[in-house]
């Protein structure tokens, strides 16, 4: 007998989430993170990964098909639960909810951003500093931006403590809770990496 | 002591299955080391609401009255546990009674566990031994897994981790915490672990273990205290293995 649908669906969503997902959002903030050291820097580093050969492959199968489907079934997910904070108000469960809440939050972001720029780019646009700096300088969009990398930050970073438990990788207490820290520490170094990115554009 | 001293208990009440739900107020006389049990027994025996009115006695289940059995679950002031072990000492009053609300209730405080039934029956919760003549004694279990397979032994299928897991509910098939730990019960066992990988094909399909969400609700709220989430990740570890034995195959 073959492993259900629901069962392969969930392993790889889970899967896909930090690999490639995870990975990317991480590489994307490093990029960003160019910006810190001056327009010139970040441009340059936007063109390297913008010049990568075959890169409408890497596009599609690192980017948008994980991407696709990591978000249509999470919506899926996401709906299916009943929440209970108010009766249950555990760490855990209240982490469970969080990351049903980041994920709506991701995609919401996430659908605006790559309209905002890879749409806009494919229109003819061309996305350097002047492209980011010229969103960002508006206040409104500046917070938008804030709260949806900061969202996906959490949620890439308490999806990789549920990957540990969803594998089987983190099966005792004890190594579920190291694991906490571990990605609260990625939460707060990838928060300040992509905050202050943010930040180097005004 | 006092003798006007009463009791007051807020139930939550439904006629039958289908019909809709509704509150009756009951105040009884207090007595010492009462437990809701006794104070459902008081209704039982004098069915007169808060208002004097006469009305039909408070239907609930029961049966060890040791915490043992896992009939009597019901969710008191909030939260879902045994009323046998609830001590109206220690509850805030009013007592606060309502049905589990992850099953179809029958009457007033008295639900139906068949699910968690028929997800013990999935997952082939139990060890074959019948054969065609006697097959002797099994292999030994170790010392020290029989120490933690014990614990797992304590589950009584009370409902109350699926009554606190957000993941079980009318929009979703999940199994539940329950019949996850079992599979690690059976698997640990020597003779049992013959037949694991039926076991673990039963977690795999639909509704199965991978619709856990980790909030981890149930092993806070487990009254034998058993160690759900590590059950869970256990039967992760050997669910993923057993994926990639099926598809890439193995011997072992």
């Amino acid at each position: 007998m073959a492993a259900s649908r629901d069962f392969v669906s969930r392993k790889l969503h889970s899967l896909l989430g930090v690999i490639p997902l995870g990975l990317y959002v991480t590489q994307h903030l490093t990029v960003n993170y160019f910006a810190t050291r001056g327009p010139e820097d970040f441009n340059a580093a936007a063109h390297f990964m913008e010049s990568l050969p075959y890169r409408y492959l890497l596009e599609i199968f690192v980017i948008f098909l994980p991407l696709l489907f990591h978000a249509i079934y999470g919506v899926f997910i996401a709906f299916q639960s009943k929440n209970n904070v108010s009766t249950y108000g555990y760490l855990r469960n209240w982490m469970f909810y969080l990351q049903r809440i980041s994920g709506v939050i991701v995609l919401i972001f996430v659908t605006w951003h790559v309209w905002q720029t890879r749409i806009q780019a494919a229109m003819g646009a061309e996305v350097n500093y002047q492209m980011m700096a010229d969103i960002l300088s508006n206040p409104g969009m500046m917070i938008f931006y804030i709260v949806g990398v900061v969202g996906t930050v959490f949620h890439f970073a308490n999806g990789l403590w549920s990957f540990f438990v969803s594998w089987g990788l983190t099966v005792t207490p004890k190594s579920q809770r190291a694991m906490t820290y571990v990605t609260m520490i990625i939460f707060l170094a990838l928060s300040f990496v992509g905050i202050r990115a943010l930040f180097a554009f005004v | 002591m006092s003798e006007e001293r009463t009791v007051t208990l807020k139930i939550k009440r439904q006629d039958g299955p289908e019909s809709a739900p509704y509150e009756e107020t009951f105040t009884i006389p207090y007595r010492q080391n009462m437990n809701v049990i006794s104070a459902l027994m008081e209704i039982r025996r004098n069915p007169v609401n808060a208002k004097g009115e006469k009305t039909s006695p408070v239907v609930w289940e029961m049966g060890c009255l040791e915490e043992v059995c896992g009939a009597c679950s019901m969710v008191i002031n909030g939260k879902p546990r045994q009323s046998c072990t609830a001590l109206v000492d220690k509850l805030e009053q009013p007592i606060r009674l309502e049905p589990m609300t992850t099953f179809p209730v029958v009457r007033d405080l008295a639900v139906d566990r068949s699910r968690m039934f028929d997800a013990l029956k999935k997952v082939k919760a139990w060890i074959p031994i019948d054969g065609t003549y006697d097959l002797g004694p099994g292999p030994r279990m170790p010392e020290n897994k029989r120490q933690w397979a014990y614990e797992l032994s304590k589950c009584m299928t009370c409902g109350v981790c699926l009554e606190a897991c957000p993941n079980v509910n009318s929009r979703s098939e999940f199994i539940g915490p329950a019949a996850v730990s079992q599979v690690r019960l059976f698997n640990a066992h020597p003779t049992g672990s013959m037949n694991k990988e039926e076991r673990l094909e039963g977690l795999m399909d639909e509704g199965g273990l991978a619709n856990c969400g980790n909030s981890q609700n149930c092993v806070q709220s487990c009254p034998k205290g058993i160690p759900l989430t590590t059950s869970i990740a256990a039967m992760n570890r050997a669910t993923s293995l057993q994926t990639f034995k099926n598809f890439f195959g193995s011997d072992h």
